[in-house]
């Protein structure tokens, strides 16, 4: 697949679906950090040695893994700098992999699966599903390690397990995180009690974009910070557990709201919708709390004519990089804004009126 | 207060840096903050225990540490404890038994634990399964040598050798 039809689309398929769990968790992933055993580390890493490890990849990619969409080597250096920043956007690589030379992602062409070679380890693993599902990504996770394993002899010590760059990654190597969508505890001001409570039982929280409870889009990311002692089904369900008590919490306070303030919320919602339907201009932080409201409005049933997947969608495409590419020019942060609303305006288009 | 670098837009975003104890500030609006990289806006980026790394390692300079680690060196890669402290990063998988004694406080500081409980590398597997059969097999020999069954504790004592040398572990006895 060429890299184009990547940075086209803002979603992959394999993060478009309707599961009941979108309603709060927008998706899921898993990632392994994995190091072959003898080669240096990042820090002491030649570029010889980095580019022969691309190379050995590459070669690798001759005998593709079962059970997943085909996958494709891009070569970072041989990507444009706006086109690794939309990858970034996408949370297909991560920020520091767009900077590093020599690197390369191995896409799956559903978008599923992103394999970094030559971050911080030599491999980063991430696999995603839509909704709250760790379950399947970790499956699919573990298969994929599995095959790398195969080909390359991996970093592994009895006592430290998988050996990775950082301490902070060592044994499992694991990160799952799940991407939550909080707007009914932001708005009834409970996440400041909350996030406190989730660092103390070893997660971590952030905002997905922005901080804390300033995250914009009322988007936050859940995620374990211990790596080495549990399982990976233990930290999974460590996880899991945590998330759906967050779930459960969101959708509380959401009927809370609807119950206590119908007016208001649906004030608040439909006013938001009217301003991305007519808006002429709009930045990324009114963008993105606007269709966080709209998404709100969608699952409490207030809005109907707008799907969860096209605000999914959109948060995507609204991005700086995103933009950008898709504008075809370069555009200045004035006409950025103005290119930002024809999008959301063309894409929240309200259906003719039946005659 | 207004953004500093398109001054339209209200400053969101204020940060702090220190470098070689000179500070500089910034203050920029959400659009910019991102534009410049600046803004911790996605995840995997923004501050964690990462960042607080060497804050816990223990210290090359505290005075009073019972035996400072400072002149470990990794012979594989040639990183020194010192310079492991400093970036947080090992330089290869030697590192990690290079600086095996002081890992083990590290990690329990970070994890809370310095042991791996989760998958095991199917190549690693026969390994494992062959320790497990050599604590076994010591058992069993000191049980037979309390029993005085010398044959069968003779020909346990040859099993243990030999997987000892599979291992590449030979312990003088």
């Amino acid at each position: 697949m060429r890299i184009e039809s990547f940075l086209e689309r803002p979603l992959g398929p394999a993060l478009l679906g309707t599961q009941p769990s979108g309603a709060v968790a927008v998706s899921s992933r898993i990632r392994l950090a994995r190091n072959v055993r003898d080669l240096p580390f990042q820090a002491r890493m030649t570029e010889t040695a980095a580019a022969a490890l691309l190379e050995r990849v590459r070669r690798t990619l001759e005998h593709p893994p079962e059970g997943v969409a085909p996958l494709t080597f891009f070569a970072l250096d041989d990507l444009t700098p706006l086109a690794r920043r939309v990858l970034v956007e996408k949370h297909l690589i991560s920020r520091e992999l767009a900077e590093s030379s020599p690197a390369a992602v191995v896409l799956s062409g559903d978008e599923r699966v992103s394999l970094m070679v030559g971050e911080e380890d030599h491999f980063r693993l991430q696999v995603f599903a839509p909704g709250f599902d760790l379950k399947s990504a970790w499956a699919l996770a573990d298969r994929l390690d599995d095959w790398l394993e195969a080909h390359f002899e991996i970093a592994y010590d009895e006592a430290f397990g998988y050996k990775t760059s950082c301490p902070t990654n060592v044994g499992t190597g694991l990160r799952a995180s799940v991407m939550l969508h909080l707007p009914g505890l932001v708005l009834t001001k409970q996440i400041g009690g909350i996030l406190p409570a989730i660092h103390k039982v070893g997660l971590v929280v952030r905002g997905v974009y922005g901080e804390g409870s300033e995250a914009e889009g009322h988007l936050f990311q859940v995620s374990n910070q211990i790596t080495l002692g549990p399982s990976e089904e233990e930290i999974i369900d460590n996880l899991r557990g945590v998330v759906e008590k967050l779930m459960e919490h969101e959708e509380k306070a959401r009927r809370l709201l609807l119950d206590s303030m119908p007016v208001a919320i649906e004030d608040r919602v439909m006013r938001s919708l009217g301003i991305l339907r007519y808006a002429r201009t709009i930045d990324s932080k009114e963008a993105m709390n606007r269709l966080s409201d709209v998404r709100l409005g969608v699952a409490l049933g207030l809005i109907h004519d707008v799907s969860r997947e096209m605000i999914d969608a959109l948060w995507v495409m609204t991005q700086p990089a995103f933009l950008q590419y898709t504008a075809r020019e370069n555009l200045s942060a004035e006409r950025r804004d103005a290119r930002r609303a024809e999008m959301i305006r063309r894409a929240l288009r309200p259906a003719e009126p039946n005659a | 207060m207004l953004c500093e670098n398109c001054g339209k837009r209200s400053a969101t975003f204020h940060f702090t840096k220190i470098v070689n104890g000179e500070k500089t500030e910034m203050h920029l609006c959400d659009a910019c903050a991102r534009e410049r990289g600046e803004a911790l806006s996605f995840p995997g980026d923004a501050f964690s225990i990462h960042h607080l790394l060497s804050g816990l390692m223990p210290s090359v300079q505290t005075p009073g540490t019972a035996r400072p680690p400072e002149r470990l060196a990794c012979p594989t890669c040639g990183m020194t404890y010192e310079e492991f402290v400093k970036k947080s990063r090992f330089g290869c998988s030697d590192c990690y038994d290079a600086f095996k004694e002081p890992l083990g406080p590290l990690l329990k500081r970070i994890h809370g634990v310095a042991e791996h409980g989760g998958k095991v590398p199917r190549r690693a597997e026969p390994k494992r399964a062959m320790r497990h059969r050599l604590q076994q097999l010591r058992q069993a020999l000191k049980a037979k040598v309390a029993a005085e069954a010398f044959e069968e504790a003779a020909r346990i004592r040859d099993e243990i050798r030999a997987l000892e040398q599979a291992l590449g572990e030979t312990k003088a006895e």
